[in-house]
């Protein structure tokens, strides 16, 4: 190991330790680790929309590709900063009313074209087919299962009735559902802490010797 | 004025999208709902600049004001401009401004950033075992389900488990993948997918149509 590779791993170590000190209590230790973090996080969104978005889609479009229109767009962004003055706050309703609004244009075709019919397409299957009892048991259990869950959240009528019944259905379809997740979660949480132990024995520890 | 043009704005912007659905992407309408993405990107791009400096105007001025925590704040303020100002910096200074590897953005990224991400994260797990130990208590049928499900699934996802479960009678894994994952899990999902969708077309609509306008705030 070079001197800076040594460093570095001691640095890992030492904000990666700082950061689990939190486990035991709220401490200074751990709040240095955590205000360093979050303005990391910050000052990399910085270099990212700097690089990606302000000289890739607006500065290099606008002076080698001759695209000129695109000043809209960058005075509308700066719009974005009069929220910072009392008097001309209203300003930045403009840029933020066109990114709703354009995010709503996209969202609502996509949502219903692009996740309600494919799914509602997908769901209404033929119960006899060519593929056995197994296929049909599946079938069955993924009408029952999307029918259920989508009466379990619909509020506009008391669940009383047919209707209490399929929601209690759709209550243990939901809970299988969240059983799998939460497992997943629970992995993948672990994973990362024992790729984050793996780090301190292996690596640091590792390098003590 | 103050919310009449913004909810013009948003209306203009949104419709031209709706509509440019229904003409091909070679057409005006269809050319200009392509720029109008663009020009998002663009001005979602502001939108976290504002963000970051909202941030920094935060913390320079509980640093200014001697609020509690401000030697804290200090350290935020450093780490936000060591990250950011090498990044905007042109590449032919030197070659520890920019993004590449080799930057300093990039070491601090990889030294710093990313590991402690994966640690916060990594935290996460002595937490969720807690809020396991609360959830899967077999209290109701319903809690059950959640416990049996949850086990099993763990089990199924590390080699010990599988293997422990492949000495079972019948084929549990296979039982798992199609139909908990295959069927209840995914017809969940659909459920939940269709419902979020919809609702998600119908606040879409009452921006375009001028009728939500809470995202402007108050004045």
């Amino acid at each position: 190991m070079t001197g800076i590779e040594i460093f570095q791993t001691w640095l890992i170590a030492f904000f990666t330790l700082a950061l689990f000190s939190f486990l035991y209590k709220d401490n200074p230790v751990y709040k240095i680790a955590e205000h360093i973090f979050a303005g990391l996080s910050a000052g990399y969104y910085v270099g990212l929309i700097w690089d990606t978005v302000i000289i890739q889609q607006l500065w290099t479009p606008m002076t080698v590709d001759g695209r000129w229109w695109l000043i809209v767009p960058g005075v509308m962004g700066f719009l974005m900063f009069t929220r910072f003055w009392k008097k001309i706050t209203w300003v930045s309703r403009i840029p933020l009313a066109f990114v709703m609004g354009v995010t709503a244009g996209i969202f609502l075709i996509s949502q219903l074209h692009g996740l309600v019919l494919p799914q509602m397409r997908d769901t209404m299957l033929p119960l006899w087919n060519t593929q056995g009892y197994g296929q049909l048991f599946l079938t069955i259990i993924i009408v029952v299962g999307v029918i259920s869950t989508l009466i379990y959240f619909y509020f506009s009528k008391e669940h009383t009735g047919a209707l209490g019944v399929t929601a209690k259905v759709g209550i243990w379809f939901i809970m299988i559902s969240f059983g799998a997740h939460f497992g997943y979660t629970v992995m993948g949480r672990v994973s990362l802490l024992i790729g984050r132990v793996q780090f301190l024995i292996e690596d640091w520890i590792g390098s003590f010797t | 004025m103050r919310t009449t043009v913004p909810v013009i704005v948003a209306f203009l912007s949104g419709i031209i999208l709706v509509v440019s659905f229904f003409f091909q992407e070679t057409s005006f309408i269809g050319g200009l709902s392509q720029e109008l993405k663009v020009w998002l990107t663009i001005v979602g791009g502001f939108t976290l600049l504002l963000g970051v400096v909202s941030i920094t105007r935060v913390n320079f001025s509980g640093v200014v004001r001697r609020r509690p925590g401000w030697g804290y704040k200090i350290l935020t303020l450093i780490s936000i401009f060591a990250m950011a100002i090498p990044s905007i910096l042109p590449t032919s200074w030197s070659p520890l401004f920019g993004r590449n590897a080799g930057s300093i953005y990039d070491w601090l990224f990889v030294n710093l950033d990313s590991p402690m991400m994966a640690t916060m994260f990594a935290t996460l797990a002595f937490y969720i075992a807690s809020a396991a130990y609360r959830a899967f208590r077999a209290r109701s049928a319903e809690s059950t389900i959640l416990l049996i499900t949850a086990t099993v699934v763990m089990l199924w996802r590390v080699p010990m488990g599988e293997a422990l479960l492949n000495m079972l009678p019948g084929d549990i894994p296979s039982f798992l993948n199609t139909y908990v994952m295959g069927g209840a899990n995914m017809a969940v999902q659909r459920g939940i997918i269709i419902g979020a969708a919809l609702g998600a077309a119908s606040m879409s609509l009452r921006i375009i149509l001028g009728i939500e306008r809470t995202y402007m705030g108050k004045g």
